[in-house]
């Protein structure tokens, strides 16, 4: 039987043993999506220069009530520096796990499991904005993770509440006895005026195949102000799909950094939805890649209503036969005037065999707008090299140097330091090991 | 220090440099003018080595080394320091993080400790009064956003921080106001000592005025044609460079 055969089997047998009712109909749905669209390939116009249809034609292992094997060290090994003050959240292959999870007595949020929360009072919360995001990733992908939404997490921010902890998010797979496939789910809502940090991390544990298929649906209410960070520095035999969507509603503010340091195929899909006026979004995005790695970024800004304002900034410094797409979709539909819309992609190209793929996409249907695009593929400026090292600079830290200074307009958006600080360490560590 | 015998360079099939003689020593001042295009940057360059000039002919000797031979930090380590005519913005690298960079970079190559935090700072005070630099500047991107005189005064700053054995200023004056030029004149005179040396390259007397020459060349098409004192500049300014073209058009 094929993966993906073998993959719908399960999902039917699951979807039959009828395990809760709240989110049985929109799993039936996604399953019934991903028999008809099944893996993209690179025919899917979204696809084209990322093939994840490969990944496909090994055996996979899927979560469902298997013992895991992760120890509490393994746990240790990959927590981020300031997690003392983090609520933690650990998925271990895909699946909330709440004996690793950590979480702060407090007043300002609630952190449950999304089938729970999909059967009580916040219910209508979930089938409001659960499974938003398959209304703009239509593909088998995304239909797969809600087909298998099994150990999800959903995460309320109280109306008017500053979150006093960030929230960290660590995807650990254990890849140490089989190929695993991981699913995560959340779905996290900040009531009007509320505000949180929320940090993703994934880590592969293990030699074996790990593929991470995750979708985070985060909405912000009225007011509310979202920090938002991925950080993806996984194995290199470690691949995923990455969505991250985002419901805006009036005068929300929602703060993105996408850094991406490793991984074998990484997919991320950013979508920021401003459904309403005066939404403020910022999207920032650094990708460091070598080796064999792909890195696509794929975002999306959907200027619903007026008078939105969204700022992107992704840059990328790519080495060895290191491949990557950006693919930056700027809407603005006949409703949202006054929109103001500037996108920026930049990469620097190390070797000759390393490329990157960027592609801007804008389509504007109403007349008073600012949009702005604009892209750049090259390599580290002769000029500053000679410059630096004709006072002295050997050429292995003019190279560190520049770099750096590349990367700094992206770093200096990572808010919370300690994080900040741990990332500019993976930078470094990276620009040291890379430089001849 | 510094001796240049019969250096030709070029781009790709253009010669620039056709035959290049100078000798500079310790405790000298020697300018170096001529028109636009007359291969002054070039030379300049050449000898810090940028790379996309090919030498085709000809020694340099920098204190007994083959300066050719060297990579360009590998020259400023061996004293040899070029203040660009076009310094270079960097966005995201502060000028404060890249001297130090620098500082330590050529105390390695000589051998001798990095500086700690306490004694970088204090030096960095020291030549900031100096060429009077504000702060500010030097936490902000490199010479991003400075203005013309600005940049100027961070080439002539860096220059007093590391300290080389010889000192080529390209064009370093021009662009700058009067006052400006008094900065960076005196930046170079308190760092002039009897065992380091100054190539100047301007198009004007009057930053000459400040920094008073040994001797002065006129480079011309390739070549130096000219060699006298500091009166020579006072001729040039006077008559302009066509009494040398017609000189070297007559032999
Ligand atoms: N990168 C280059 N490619 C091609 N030609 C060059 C390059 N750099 C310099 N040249 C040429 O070499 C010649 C000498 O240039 P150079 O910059 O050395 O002149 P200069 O004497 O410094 O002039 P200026 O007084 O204008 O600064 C000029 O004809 C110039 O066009
Ligand atoms: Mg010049």
């Amino acid at each position: 039987m094929s993966t993906v055969d073998n993959i719908k089997e399960q999902l039917s047998r699951l979807q039959s043993e009828q395990r809760d009712s709240g989110l049985k109909n929109i799993r039936q749905n996604a399953l019934n999506a991903f028999d008809k669209m099944g893996i993209p390939n690179t025919r899917h116009e979204e696809w084209k220069y990322t093939r994840i249809s490969a990944l496909f034609n090994q055996d996979y292992q899927i979560q469902n009530g298997q013992p895991v094997a992760i120890s509490a060290q393994d746990i240790d090994a990959i927590r981020l520096p300031g997690h003392e003050n983090a609520h933690e959240l650990v998925f271990v292959n895909g699946v909330f796990s709440q004996p690793f999870s950590k979480i702060h007595p407090n007043q300002e949020l609630v952190i449950i499991p999304l089938e729970e929360a999909a059967n009580n009072e916040y219910a209508s919360i979930v089938s409001e904005n659960l499974g938003h995001s398959s209304r703009y990733a239509k593909d088998g992908i995304n239909a797969l993770n809600t087909a298998w939404m099994y150990g999800g997490v959903f995460i309320d921010v109280k109306r008017a509440k500053i979150a006093s902890h960030p929230i960290y998010i660590y995807h650990v797979t254990d890849s140490r006895t089989a190929n695993i496939l991981a699913q995560p789910r959340s779905l996290v809502h900040l009531n009007e005026g509320s505000q949180v940090q929320v940090v993703e991390t994934f880590a592969t544990i293990g030699m074996q195949s790990s593929f991470t298929n995750q979708v985070i649906e985060l909405v912000l209410e009225e007011d509310a102000r979202l920090e938002y960070y991925k950080i993806q520095n996984d194995a290199v035999h470690a691949s995923q799909v990455s969505t991250t969507h985002v419901r805006q509603r009036g005068k929300s503010f929602a703060h993105t950094v996408t850094i991406s340091l490793n991984g074998n195929v990484v997919r991320n899909n950013l979508n920021i939805i401003m459904e309403a006026p005066y939404c403020e979004s910022h999207l920032y995005g650094l990708y460091l890649q070598k080796g064999n790695s792909h890195i696509d970024n794929h975002t999306l800004v959907d200027n619903v209503k007026p008078n939105c304002y969204s700022n992107e900034l992704y840059k990328g410094i790519m080495d060895e036969n290191a491949t990557g797409v950006f693919n930056g979709k700027i809407f603005v539909r006949q409703d949202a005037q006054k929109t103001n819309a500037y996108q920026s992609n930049k990469n620097i190209l190390l070797s000759n065999n390393a490329s990157v793929n960027t592609k801007p996409q804008l389509e504007i249907f109403a007349d008073d707008v600012k949009c702005s695009h604009g892209c750049t593929i090259g390599s580290l400026d002769k000029e500053a090299m000679f410059y630096l090292r004709s006072r002295g600079v050997t050429e292995k830290s003019a190279r560190s140097l520049l770099m750096h200074a590349f990367a700094d307009d992206i770093m200096e958006h990572i808010k919370p330091e300690a994080i900040r600080q741990y990332v500019d360490k993976l930078i470094s560590e990276r620009l040291e090991f890379d430089t001849i | 220090m510094l001796s240049i015998h019969n250096l030709h360079a070029g781009i790709e099939d253009k010669k620039i440099l056709k035959g290049i003689n100078l000798t500079i020593n310790r405790g000298e001042v020697h300018a170096i003018m001529g028109p636009n295009g007359s291969g002054k940057s070039t030379l300049a360059s050449v000898l810090a080595g940028r790379e996309h000039f090919e030498v085709t002919e000809g020694t340099v000797e920098f204190d007994g080394k083959n300066l050719l031979e060297l990579a360009p930090e590998e020259r400023a380590g061996e004293g040899l320091f070029l203040a660009f005519q076009y310094p270079v913005e960097i966005p995201g690298l502060t000028t404060t993080n890249f001297i130090k960079t620098a500082v330590n970079e050529v105390r390695k190559y000589r051998g001798e400790e990095p500086l700690d935090a306490v004694g970088f700072l204090k030096l960095m005070k020291e030549k900031m009064a100096l060429m009077e630099m504000p702060q500010s500047l030097l936490s902000r991107s490199l010479n991003e956003g400075f203005s013309g005189g600005e940049k100027k005064r961070n080439e002539i700053f860096q220059m007093a921080m590391l300290q080389p054995k010889l000192a080529i200023l390209d064009e370093t004056d021009s662009g700058l106001d009067i006052d400006a030029i008094r900065i960076v004149a005196n930046g170079v005179n308190k760092f002039r000592n009897e065992n380091n040396a100054v190539l100047v390259i301007t198009h004007y007397q009057r930053l000459l005025d400040y920094i008073v020459p040994d001797y002065v060349h006129v480079l011309y098409n390739g070549r130096i044609v000219k060699s006298g004192t500091r009166d020579l500049a006072l001729e040039l300014e006077e008559k302009g460079y066509d009494f040398i073209k017609n000189e070297v058009e007559a032999v």
